[in-house]
């Protein structure tokens, strides 16, 4: 009896909560879409935008060719790395296993080095491809190594198989680097994380995947509180654990890959929001997830703008601006929050 | 007749429980002799390779001052000592703090690298670099500071009537982010020279050591690795849980912080020697619990694959690579795949966890 009254409050309240996040994801897109180093005119961009056709002029193709295709990778690649976070969590039951330990970044990494050094070849819309096979290369090694043994993937081999790939790969990576000035220049930049210049072709190029990935994503949540139980539970509640586990690996891959791909390595939205999500819903992933697929692209868009706003014209990294002022906020709801454990 | 009944399936078990137990220590005296003689090879192995090659023999006479020939005395004391004492030191405190921080916390990825401290040293020494033009001694002693004020400031911030570890991971998530975000900001805003020295510190390289620090760490390896030990019983009631543990009458707020200075300190002068070496802290207790099969949890074991690991590391960076490159570039490549190796068998037998 209480327990569905405590249901039914939290469906009561958490609900609503998830309309005023997309109110609020829609105002920073709208943000991040006028509000750039170049100050173009708010009836200028409302305009291009209602036309959505280049009339000639620079402020039209600056607000429909750069602002516009940076928001929608910003709010696509922030929810597949939040919605990744929170499955990879989920999965192996820690809270410290995001993309960027469990090898997907030192992967996508070791193939754009590859690409750099071996091959010869250049520029971001290239390396996207290279990252993305990297990415989803690491981490079915991860699996395949971690599933070995007749208990299968248990979360802590998961977690000391992915720490394992990921602590050789970067070892070749700056091994590489460290001796080919040329491939350090390259990987230095690509390494930073940003949405800065990449831009409409990129963004056709991954979004088939993050969408995808995205919808698929949401059909986890009961699974993975399953999982969060222990495998015996889960198991005892009917649940084929080895195959939740691939299937959910195999979309992590495509999210965090394509993500990782388009946009570099960027830590915090990953690591982060989905602890955010967590101290908001309590322990249940079917709230977890769609908070983390809206807070992610809400965080990253809001240190964009920041970054874009406070340094004009320069810009400052994604990556910093989450580091000095996002961490601080979340050591403080930590802090004074309530937490649930993984 | 019930009495003995009873007594006689106890007896047995009892039997079994010592038996297992004898068979668990004699493991654990075999793993760590091994180990001890692993370590003890490489560290004159490092001495007697390079351009001007030694004898076994000849390196022990050095060391030990029991034969003078002034050519080898300066090549080894001069040369090659310091940096094999730092390689060894520097491993045996990342693998003992590790394992700490990971049985303490109790998440296998919970080591000094992912919770803040290395970041915290960076930091410092970073802006030393690059604002102070600091270098040498002043930017050791800058990390130092950097790792201890990260430390203390987690503790502080996870406070909250005693420090969960739950809440200490992701507080050092934050605090880790945080400092990272402003080296990078240090980066990107320093002069090409000043980064490119800065970037080189942050790899870490035995081969920087300064002759102070590695003596201070030698003196705290000596003094807190028996105490970590000590601390031993402590920890292993701190794993069956928090109230379990009091329950057991550890006082665990006070084991806790105690064993945590422990390895703070280790991981702090460890850094200050040699610069934040990535992987060694995060691999050594995995890759020796894996060793020891069900006597897992040893302090030393997990201290003595670090320095066989850093010893490896090394020996490949300087002599097997066209180009020699610090320490840090090879640890993970030297580390990894013996652990995934380790991974991959013992889980074949089943044993593995």
């Amino acid at each position: 009896m209480s327990n569905s009254t405590h249901v039914a409050r939290r469906v009561s309240v958490l609900g609503p909560g998830l309309a005023v996040l997309c109110v609020l994801l829609a105002l920073i897109a709208f943000l991040s879409v006028t509000l750039g180093s170049r100050s173009i005119g708010l009836p200028e961009v409302l305009r291009a935008l209602g036309s959505m056709d280049t009339d000639g002029s620079i402020n039209s193709t600056v607000t429909l060719e750069l602002r516009v295709p940076r928001t929608l990778l910003g709010i696509l690649v922030g929810a597949a790395l939040g919605v990744a976070g929170a499955i990879l969590q989920g999965v192996t039951r820690n809270p410290l296993a995001d993309a960027g330990i469990m090898g997907i970044n030192s992967g996508a990494a070791v193939f754009v080095v590859f690409a750099i050094t071996v091959l010869g070849v250049r520029g971001a819309a290239v390396y996207v491809w290279f990252a993305f096979a990297g990415a989803i290369a690491a981490l079915v090694l991860v699996y395949a190594i971690a599933s070995l043994g007749r208990e299968g993937a248990t979360p802590i081999k998961l977690a000391l198989a992915g720490a394992a790939v990921t602590a050789g790969l970067v070892s070749v990576t700056t091994g590489i680097v460290m001796t080919n000035v040329d491939a350090l220049n390259e990987l230095r930049f690509w390494q930073v994380g940003s949405l800065a210049g990449r831009y409409a072709p990129i963004l056709t190029g991954v979004a088939p995947f993050l969408i995808l990935g995205l919808i698929a994503s949401l059909g986890f949540g009961r699974a993975l509180n399953g999982l969060a139980l222990g495998e015996d539970v889960a198991r005892g509640l009917g649940q084929q654990v080895t195959r939740t586990r691939a299937a959910a690996f195999a979309v992590v891959a495509v999210l965090a890959g394509a993500a990782t791909a388009a946009c570099g390595p960027i830590v915090f939205v990953g690591l982060v929001v989905p602890h955010l999500a967590r101290i908001i819903c309590g322990p249940d992933y079917r709230w977890i997830l769609p908070y983390s697929m809206l807070l992610a692209p809400i965080v990253l868009l809001l240190a964009d703008v920041l970054g874009r706003v406070v340094a004009a014209p320069d810009e400052l990294q994604v990556g910093v601006v989450l580091g000095v002022l996002g961490a601080p906020a979340f050591v403080g709801i930590v802090r004074y929050g309530r937490l649930s454990e993984v | 007749m019930a009495a003995t009944a009873s007594t006689a399936p106890q007896a047995a078990t009892a039997g079994a429980f010592r038996t297992t137990r004898r068979r668990r220590a004699a493991r654990l005296l075999a793993v760590t002799c091994s180990l001890a003689v692993a370590v003890s090879a490489l560290f004159v192995l490092t001495m007697m390779v390079g351009s001007f090659q030694l004898s076994a023999e000849e390196v022990i006479a050095s060391v030990l001052y029991l034969r003078d020939d002034p050519s080898v005395d300066f090549v080894v004391r001069g040369l090659r000592l310091p940096t094999a004492a730092s390689a060894l030191a520097v491993g045996l405190a990342l693998g003992a703090a590790g394992t700490i921080f990971q049985q303490l916390l109790r998440n296998p990825l919970a080591s000094p690298d992912f919770v803040g401290i290395n970041t915290g040293a960076g930091l410092a020494a970073v802006t030393g670099i690059v604002l102070l033009q600091a270098g040498g001694l002043a930017v050791s002693a800058l990390a130092l500071g950097g790792a201890v004020v990260a430390a203390l400031l987690m503790y502080v911030l996870a406070w909250r009537d005693g420090v969960a570890g739950y809440r200490f991971i992701l507080i050092g998530i934050g605090v880790a982010l945080f400092f990272d975000g402003l080296i990078g900001y240090m980066l990107t805003k320093a002069q090409l020279s000043d980064a490119r020295q800065a970037m080189h510190w942050l790899t870490g390289s035995v081969g920087q050591a300064e002759a102070g620090e590695l003596r201070l760490l030698l003196g705290a390896l000596i003094l807190l690795l028996p105490t970590a030990v000590l601390l031993q019983r402590q920890l292993r009631a701190l794993e069956l849980g928090d109230d379990t543990a009091r329950a057991l009458g550890t006082r665990t707020e006070l084991s806790r912080g105690g064993l945590l200075a422990t390895a703070v300190v280790l991981t702090a002068l460890a850094v200050a020697v040699a610069g934040p070496i990535i992987f060694v802290a995060l691999i050594a207790g995995p890759i020796a619990n894996r060793l020891l099969g069900p006597a897992t949890g040893g302090i030393i074991p997990a201290a003595l694959v670090g320095a066989t690991l850093l010893l490896t590391a090394d020996l490949v960076a300087v002599h097997l690579l066209p180009t020699p490159l610090p320490t840090g570039v090879v640890t993970g490549a030297v580390g990894a795949p013996y652990l995934l190796w380790l991974l991959a068998t013992t889980n074949r037998q089943g044993a593995g966890g």
